[in-house]
Order: structure tokens, then C-alpha cells, then sequence
């Protein structure tokens, strides 16, 4: 056991390591969200030029649909971490097929207030339908209860979120990076016109580029229902973070948007432990300095 | 981005003209027929979802974040008018440097990335001015500040009287609106549309095109403090609603379904979502669903608003 103290100009608190420790670790909990989220914008962006505004109601319905799931199919929390963002997933598709494909040939602005008008149609018919007071979901039994670190206490599931979406995170920048297909994939980002002509289906391409990221959310949204209670707006304000988390990453790099998205978890987490009153709003001023300082963002290219 | 103003297209403005003796007629004979605070509800509005249309029509901004200075003008308005017994036009003043100054901040912040990025950073900051709302002493958190007097305005006018409230809310919705029009037909307001048109030419050709997108988003900024404080004057109340992410998503949505980037359009499409609003106040929560709706179907169908497709129907310039 240790304690450790900020400047007298900061506050001059003193904070003992367990508390320190147990706020990193949430911090890199709410970075693994920041990260699948931004992953997930990112990916969409890069296909199809589209800031998909209903990414926060699909990280809800993911989170909704493991829910339903329990309830009345008695599906566990394993069963919904695969069929949650295979349901939502396929909801994206339809939207794409239905809705984003008649945008391409359009300002790009058009497609954010698309995706705008389909997060409140979600999240209003959500709130119809359960209230905006959360649902309990039940932590799976394999994963509860936690480890004594000695310096710290670790709760099984939050250490299992935490490897967990790394592991989605990683997988998604070695299939995009490193695999023939991740290679068609980024082809079809610079040039979809010669990539057709190479006898690629670039529009299905694109449904299902769309359909993953939408899935990646609905993924991020399980994880998160056992730890935060299902709510309708539970995406809501996230989405508005994971937005100044993108801007300060920039949309360029699949990796850049990792390491920011845990970066700014843990920063997040410190501060929440040293400045608690700034904690909420330490990602958007993050976000002003870097436009002050590197306006491309961290690991964007000036657009 | 020329399909955003598809409603401004022809070439005369005597159109313009008749359209605005119009409007003025409906103003004045109104209040005989509708409620007059929804009147003056609307006004604001429109003169909020004007502010908001200078950007994207004109500059081709799309601001997500115009509820920050709509909402802290009505809260510095209503605080001053209420705290410091400050007169109307002075409590209002005071919400309009308020957003004047906060649209320089953001302003300067917003204009150093393009496009979908800008859009992004204008909605955090907002949100960012929210959370600041939500914890400020003087907001009044949830409960906002009620019960803001409307007092006297320059000592002699009593606008607990309706009628003068109501002439008052239009005469200052009338300068804005001739303030943004003047802007848009102005010199400074043609380097605007050449930005909007292609920013690259327009840098080539010499303009320091940073600099005329920070005037119009400050001016746009300023005139929707006017809006927020005039509103807190007419409604008596400054809340959390005001400073909130849908507020900013409604602004757009009144441009939207009015007619980006044409002049009457805003005005047009506030007083339907208003409307829309009031009349289905009784279904709750479907009133977000329906606006969604609307979203969607403006964006897939209907992408010139109500104004733009008249304009565009009639080939004359609205």
C-alpha cells in the first residue's frame, strides 16, 4: 500500500494505489468502448464516407438484443456475445441496403443526418417500449467474482472485457492490415472503380464493410450490459465521446484508432481519480488542444 | 455540395420580395387566429434555425452544436433579466455577447477541420457546454431558471403585456432575418458561397478563407444567442433542453425540412416542427420517433424542403 499526491496548485489530494489502480482499470474499460466504437466508425467511414450517427443506438440495441435474448429465449451471455452482433449486423445490412446506398453519389453530410434521424426513430421506439429507467442484466457465473492483485482488486469480468475487445480490436487490424481480403477491402477505399474492374462486388462490399462495423457496436454493447444497466440511451451520449475520441485519433488509421480510444479511457480514469470535477469533459478538452496543436488529429492525414 | 442549395438557383429577387411582404402580412394578422405565445415560440425558432442555415447553405457547415449558444444565451438572458433585474433588451444583450463569444471559441476550434469532422467537433463542444451547464451553481440544473421576468423594455414598454411581447419578438425576428439576408447578398456573403461552392479556387484566388468562415459562424452564432435570449424572455424559462444535443439536432431538422440553403426556408420548416411539436405533445415519446422519421424522409425524398421545392417548381429564387 502506497499513496500517491498531486501538485498543491492541483488540489494537493493524496490518493491511496488501490483507488488509484481500481479507477485505471475503469478507465480502460470505458476505453475498450471508446476503442471497438471508434474501430467501428472508422471502418464505416473508410467504405463508405459515412459518419454513422447511429452508432450509439446499435451499441444499445446490441446491448437490448442480449437482453431479449435472456429473457425470452433463455440464451446466455455467451450465446449473445455471437448472436447479438450477428442480429444487429444484419439489421445494418438492411439499413444499408434500404436507406445509406442511395447516399454515395451525395454530400457526405446528407449521410450523417441519415443516420441522425435513424438513431432517434431507434432510441425513441426503444423508450416506447421499456422506459428510460435501465434494465438489470445478469453478470455470467463464469465471470464473477474477482482476483487480490495485492496492490489492487480485479474483478473477473472486467478483466475479461478488457482482453476481450483487445482481442476484437487486434483481430479487426490483422484482417484489415494483413489479409487478402483486409488488402480488397482498402483497395476498394482508394479506387472502387478498378477494383471492380478486377471483378470484385464492390457495392456487396460495402453492405457488409457496413454490417460488420454496425456488429462491432452491437459486440461493444453486450460487453457493456452486464457492467452498465440496459437503457435505451445508453448510446446516446457515448456516441458524442467516441466522436471527439475520432476526431482526436483522426479516421485514417485502424491502429491509431485503438490506441487513442484506450488512451483516452485511462486518462479519463486518472483524472476521475486526481480532478474528479473535470472527468466528464477531459476528452473534449483533449480534443481542443489537439486542434489547436496537430489539427490532422494524432494519426490522421490533413484532409 | 451544390445539391445542398438546390433552392437557390434562378435569378430575380422580386420573388425574394413579394415572399417577404407575404410573411410580414401573415405576422401581423396572426395573432387574431393562432395563440400568440406558440406565435412567438415559433418565431424564435425560426430566427435559431436562420442562424443555423447561414452556415450550412451559405458556407456549406453543417454546425452540429448550435444548441451551445442558443441555450446559454437563454440561460445568461434569463440570469441576468432574474439575478441582476437587468431590462429586457439588456438581459438579452447579455445572452448574445455570451454567444458571440462562445461561437469565437468554438468557431476558431471547428474551422482547423473540414467537412464531417467539423460537424463532429461543433457537436462535442456543445456537449462539452452542456456538462458545464448540467454542474454550474447558476443554471439551476434540472430545474433551470424559472419564472424570468419580462419586464420593461427601455423602461417604458410592459411585456407582460402579450401584444407587446408579441410585436417586440417580431421586430427583433424581422432584423435578424434582414441581417442574415443583407449578409448573404452582400460582397462578404458571395467569398461565403464561393466557399461553399469549391474552398480550394476560393484560396487561390487570394481569399483568406479561414478568416470569412470564423466572421460567418461567430455572426451565426450571435444571431442564435438572439434567438435563445428573446425565448427566454417570451417563455420565462432557460433549461437543460435548450443546451442538449437534440436541441442542435432540431435546429437542423427545421433547415432541413424547410429547404437548406434558401431564405425563407428555416422559417418555414420551424413554424412545421413547432407545430408538429404542439400537436403531438399528447403521444410522448413518439414525437422523437416521428422526428426521425421526418429526418429520414427529408434525406431520401425530399432533399430541397418545403421551400426549395416550391421555389424550384416556380423557377424563382426563395
Amino acid at each position: 500500500m502506497f499513496e500517491l499526491c498531486i501538485p498543491e496548485f492541483l488540489g494537493g489530494r493524496c490518493i491511496p494505489s488501490m483507488a488509484l489502480f481500481s479507477q485505471l482499470l475503469i478507465g480502460l474499460i470505458n476505453g475498450s468502448f471508446y476503442a471497438l466504437l471508434s474501430l467501428g466508425l472508422a471502418v464505416i467511414f473508410g467504405m463508405l464516407n459515412i459518419i454513422n450517427f447511429s452508432h450509439g443506438a446499435q451499441y444499445m440495441m446490441g446491448a437490448f438484443v442480449a437482453y431479449l435474448l435472456l429473457q425470452h429465449l433463455g440464451l446466455n451471455y455467451w450465446m449473445a456475445l455471437i448472436f447479438a452482433p450477428i442480429i444487429v449486423g444484419a439489421i445494418g445490412v438492411a439499413m444499408e441496403r434500404l436507406f445509406l446506398q442511395w447516399l454515395y453519389k451525395l454530400d457526405h453530410l446528407y449521410g450523417l443526418l441519415l443516420t441522425f434521424g435513424v438513431a432517434l426513430i431507434i432510441e425513441g421506439m426503444f423508450r416506447n417500449q421499456f422506459g428510460s429507467s435501465g434494465l438489470p442484466y445478469q453478470m455470467p457465473e463464469a465471470l464473477t467474482g474477482g482476483q487480490n492483485l495485492g496492490f489492487m482488486f480485479l474483478p473477473n469480468y472486467r478483466a475479461w472485457v478488457i482482453v476481450a475487445s483487445l482481442t476484437v480490436c487486434l483481430g479487426t487490424w490483422f484482417i484489415i492490415e494483413r489479409t487478402k481480403l483486409g488488402s480488397y477491402l482498402r483497395a476498394a477505399t482508394e479506387n472502387p472503380a478498378l477494383v471492380s474492374a478486377f471483378g470484385v462486388n464492390v457495392p456487396r462490399m460495402i453492405t457488409l464493410t457496413y454490417g460488420f462495423g454496425v456488429a462491432l457496436a452491437a459486440f461493444a454493447g453486450v460487453m457493456a450490459a452486464p457492467i452498465y444497466n440496459v437503457s435505451p440511451q445508453m448510446g446516446a451520449e457515448l456516441i458524442i465521446v467516441v466522436f471527439a475520441v475520432v476526431v482526436i485519433g483522426g479516421m485514417g488509421s485502424i491502429m491509431g484508432a485503438i490506441v487513442t480510444g484506450f488512451g483516452l479511457g485511462v486518462i479519463e480514469g486518472l483524472t476521475k481519480v486526481f480532478l474528479p470535477e473535470w472527468s466528464n469533459t477531459v476528452i473534449f478538452i483533449i480534443m481542443a488542444i489537439v486542434l489547436l496543436v496537430r489539427p490532422a488529429g494524432l494519426f490522421g492525414r490533413r484532409t | 455540395m451544390t445539391d445542398l442549395t438546390a433552392g437557390a438557383q434562378a435569378k430575380t429577387s422580386r420573388s425574394e420580395a413579394i415572399a417577404f411582404i407575404l410573411m410580414v402580412v401573415c405576422l401581423a394578422i396572426a395573432p387574431a387566429f393562432i395563440y400568440p405565445v406558440f406565435l412567438m415560440k415559433a418565431l424564435c425558432f425560426a430566427l435559431f434555425a436562420c442562424a443555423f442555415n447561414l452556415l450550412i447553405g451559405f458556407v456549406g457547415l453543417l454546425s452540429f452544436g448550435h444548441a451551445l449558444y442558443f441555450g446559454w444565451a437563454s440561460y445568461l438572458t434569463a440570469y441576468s433579466a432574474k439575478a441582476w433585474g437587468l431590462p429586457p433588451e439588456l438581459a438579452i444583450l447579455t445572452g448574445v455577447a455570451t454567444a458571440a463569444v462562445f461561437g469565437l471559441i468554438a468557431g476558431a476550434l471547428a474551422i482547423r477541420r473540414q467537412g464531417i469532422y467539423f460537424a463532429m467537433i461543433t457537436l462535442a463542444l456543445a456537449q462539452m457546454m452542456f456538462l458545464v451547464a448540467v454542474r454550474a451553481p447558476f443554471t439551476g440544473g434540472e430545474d433551470g431558471i424559472q419564472a424570468v421576468p419580462r419586464g420593461r423594455l427601455f423602461g417604458l414598454i410592459d411585456l407582460s403585456n402579450q401584444t407587446n411581447m408579441y410585436i417586440t419578438v417580431v421586430v427583433i425576428f424581422l432584423a435578424g432575418f434582414l441581417l442574415i439576408y443583407r449578409v448573404i447578398n452582400s460582397p462578404f456573403g458571395e467569398v461565403l458561397k464561393a466557399i461553399r461552392e469549391n474552398e480550394a479556387r476560393a484560396i487561390s484566388l487570394g481569399y483568406k478563407t479561414e478568416r470569412y468562415k470564423l466572421v460567418a459562424f461567430v455572426l451565426s452564432a450571435t444571431i442564435a444567442g438572439l434567438a435563445g435570449g428573446t425565448k427566454a424572455i417570451v417563455l420565462q424559462i432557460a433549461s437543460l433542453t435548450d443546451v442538449n444535443w437534440p436541441m442542435s439536432g432540431e435546429v437542423v431538422l427545421m433547415a432541413l425540412v424547410g429547404g437548406l440553403g434558401t431564405v425563407f426556408g428555416p422559417v418555414a420548416g420551424a413554424f412545421v416542427i413547432i407545430a408538429m411539436q404542439n400537436y403531438l405533445a399528447q403521444v410522448g415519446q413518439w414525437v422523437t420517433v416521428i422526428q426521425g422519421v421526418v429526418f429520414v424522409a427529408c434525406v431520401l425524398l425530399f432533399r430541397r424542403g418545403i421551400v426549395g421545392e416550391i421555389a424550384h417548381l416556380l423557377r424563382i429564387k426563395l
